[in-house]
């Protein structure tokens, strides 16, 4: 049986609190052969299954081509994320995937890239801004922008301080609510699309968070002269099943697990202009 | 494949059973239970409803002593049809455990089917279950279990001849009379049935009956059976795509006219030969050592179905009944290539409050050609 249809355990080699309520977990199949078959693209989700709780679908963060392990850096927001945050190295989970339709990175190569995100949106990028760094002469500029509620919602600070100082990198940070050592902008991300400088003919708009912050985002863009075609956003529905057969993620024609969860912006257009689709 | 017709003498249908029975098959048919026609295993044509009709209305589905006393097949459906032979109301897709020393394991749960064969089926049950396996068998996810059980199904059409006053088939194009995707089909007449194979499997059962050439007279009383079915239905779908005129109206206001009514219970789902959604389920059991992953049927008009953390996709009535109803009727279409609707007419009648969506969709697409009068 594959592993798009029954999971395998693996095992936590790595955690990372990342702030009070963001984790990260470094997993690697017990089974080797499936630890150095395993591959995925960036954008891609797996579904993490905890043994008599349940599962739930998290992006894949780790390289596809380091292939070592497997990263999942997820929030515990309710029943199965809690239960998934108490673990520790040396416990198990269950995997199952990878799973949907990744970013349009051949496509984007060669071109600008532009990231934007909201809340733990920045996770499902977090593989693209490696990705990207990783094969940095392949790429044209790199632009993250991403944005947060409150101040302290920020993780990876290093990170974003790392990655501002690399080539050809542009780093533009947002909080609706600022705070004491808060040196960045203040406002909602549109605000950070004024500072950032890409070429927005030749650019790859890459976007990730709650919708309304997508559809944003997106119609600023288009407003700047963006083709549409250009812009990628990654949706979120409930999930169950991961294969297109439980019906849960529908959104109108679509299966988000299945032909997404990254979706060039004129196939979800229709069906973002309604609420509650 | 298809042959020459047949005339099975009603009281050869016990050698049909016999016959179907006789690779093993276990042979289910329609049956009288609760007040409504199941399928459910039968032993002989004895244990058909013979002499039965359904009367079937928004919200309401009774039986009745049929006009033709000695016919078997004189009514229209029963609240399911194949569905849960191959979709199965709630099965388990996998189990894991502990072992004490060496980790957690996960393995498949193991598909035990018996070949079956299903006497009575109708034209739009066998266009459900083609939509059925487009969408469980469409690969490269091709669900295993689906597959194992939809293999070992022999199908008995019979074309139908007292189509219920919820029925439209005609209008959506899947019946009266059973187009394909059947083993054998019959046509019932006064003096039993008119026979064809559909499949192989189907040439060979019929091989072993015994059969007369139907008379001409024959061969007319049953297309005339079906000529008066499609005659008789009342009800009916607009005959063409209705995406576009279903998608300009996602804001329509009459659907809160429907959300008054809908209760959001989900019947409709649960009696639709179409509707694929289900839950998976996590249940430990024991001490705790082993836990089963189960799947079961679920609904759109539940609120868990659309839930996020945080935010409930389609939090309302209105959302959920504009979603089932745009998906059955208009992005179906972009899914599987035609409507999600075979106008079996289940959903209308098994509606606690009798809701309609021929009538609905008459007002909402509100161009003369909806429901007939
Ligand atoms: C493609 C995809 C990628 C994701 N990637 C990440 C990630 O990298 N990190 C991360 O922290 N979270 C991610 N999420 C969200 C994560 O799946 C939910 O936070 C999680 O399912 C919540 O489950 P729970 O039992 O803890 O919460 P509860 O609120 O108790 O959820 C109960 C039910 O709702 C469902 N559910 C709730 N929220 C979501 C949601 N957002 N998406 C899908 N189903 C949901 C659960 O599956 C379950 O059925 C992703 C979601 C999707 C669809
Ligand atoms: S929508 Fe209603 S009439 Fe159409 S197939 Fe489903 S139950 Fe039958
Ligand atoms: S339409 Fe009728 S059967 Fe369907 S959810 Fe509403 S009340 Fe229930
Ligand atoms: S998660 Fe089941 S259909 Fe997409």
């Amino acid at each position: 049986m594959s592993l798009s249809q029954l999971p395998a355990a693996a095992e936590i080699v790595e955690r990372v609190q990342e702030s009070a309520s963001i984790f990260t977990l470094r997993l690697r199949f017990a089974d080797e052969d499936l630890q150095s078959t395993y591959c995925s693209a960036p954008g891609q989700f797996n579904m993490i299954g905890l043994h008599g709780v349940g599962e739930v679908p998290i992006s894949i963060i780790s390289d596809p081509e380091e292939g070592a392990f497997i990263d999942h850096t997820i929030r515990a927001v309710g029943r199965v994320t809690h239960a998934l945050s108490a673990l520790r190295v040396g416990d198990v989970v269950g995997l199952r995937g990878p799973y949907g339709r990744g970013w349009p990175l051949d496509a984007a190569m060669g071109d600008d890239v532009v990231l934007v995100t909201g809340g733990l949106g920045c996770a499902p990028v977090v593989s693209v801004i490696d990705y990207v760094m990783r094969r940095r002469e392949r790429f044209g500029r790199l632009v993250i922008i991403q944005g947060v509620k409150h101040a302290e919602d920020l993780i990876w600070r290093q990170r974003y301080e790392a990655w501002a100082r690399a080539p050809d990198t542009q780093v533009w940070l947002a909080a609706d609510v600022g705070g004491p050592h808060w040196a960045w902008d203040v406002g909602p991300v549109t605000v950070l699309l004024d500072h950032a400088e890409f070429d927005h003919a030749k650019a790859h708009a890459l976007m990730c968070g709650p919708e309304p912050m997508m559809k944003a985002v997106a119609e600023r863009l288009l407003d700047d002269g963006m083709p549409a075609e250009r812009l990628w956003l990654s949706m979120e529905r409930n999930m169950h099943c991961a294969v297109g057969h439980c019906g849960h993620c529908q959104l109108g024609p679509l299966f988000v697990c299945r032909d997404g969860p990254v979706f060039p912006y004129p196939v979800l257009a229709p069906w973002l202009q309604h609420r509650s689709l | 494949m298809a042959s020459e017709p047949g005339f099975l003498p009603r009281d050869g249908l016990d050698r049909l059973i016999e016959v179907l029975r006789r690779d093993g098959r276990e042979v289910i048919g329609p049956r009288v239970r609760d007040g409504a026609i199941v399928y459910a295993p039968i032993a002989t044509a004895a244990d058909l409803p013979t002499g039965v009709r359904d009367a079937q209305s928004p919200g309401a589905y009774a039986l009745n002593a049929a006009s033709s006393a000695e016919r078997q097949f004189a009514w229209a459906n029963g609240p399911q049809a194949l569905k849960p032979l191959v979709f199965s109301p709630r099965e388990r897709l996998w189990t894991s455990w502990h072992a004490p020393a060496n980790g957690l394991h996960f393995g498949a749960a193991a598909h035990t089917t018996r070949p079956t064969a299903v006497i009575g089926v109708r034209a739009c049950d066998l266009a459900a279950l083609d939509l059925q396996d487009r969408h469980f068998l469409r690969e490269p996810y091709a669900d295993p279990a689906y597959r194992a059980r939809r293999e070992s199904l022999f199908l008995v059409a019979v074309h139908c001849t007292h189509p219920a006053d919820t029925c439209f088939c005609v209008s959506t194009g899947d019946g009266p009379e059973a187009a394909k995707g059947f083993d054998l089909a019959l046509h019932e007449i006064d003096a039993g049935f008119v026979v064809t194979s559909g499949s192989n499997a189907g040439a060979e059962v019929l091989a072993s009956l015994p059969l007369a050439v139907p008379a001409e007279a024959q061969r007319d009383e049953a297309r005339a059976g079906v000529a008066a079915a499609a005659a008789a239905q009342t009800r009916r779908l607009p005959a063409r795509d209705l995406r576009p005129a279903l998608l300009a109206r996602i804001e329509d206001p009459h659907w809160q006219v429907v959300a008054e009514r809908c209760l959001s219970c989900g019947n409709c789902t649960a009696v639709c030969p179409t509707c694929f959604c289900n839950a998976e389920i996590e249940e430990p059991v024991s001490d705790g050592s082993v836990s089963e992953h189960f799947r079961q049927w679920d609904s759109c008009f539940t609120a868990g179905h659309s839930r996020l953390h945080g935010i409930v996709v389609r939090a309302d009535t209105l959302a959920r009944y504009r979603q089932w109803l745009i998906h059955k009727l208009a992005t179906w279409h972009d899914q599987y290539g035609r409507s999600g609707c075979v106008g079996c007419g289940r959903c209308i009648a098994w509606c606690p409050v009798g809701i309609d969506l021929t009538a609905e969709v008459a007002v909402l697409c509100d161009d003369g050609e909806g429901v007939a009068p």
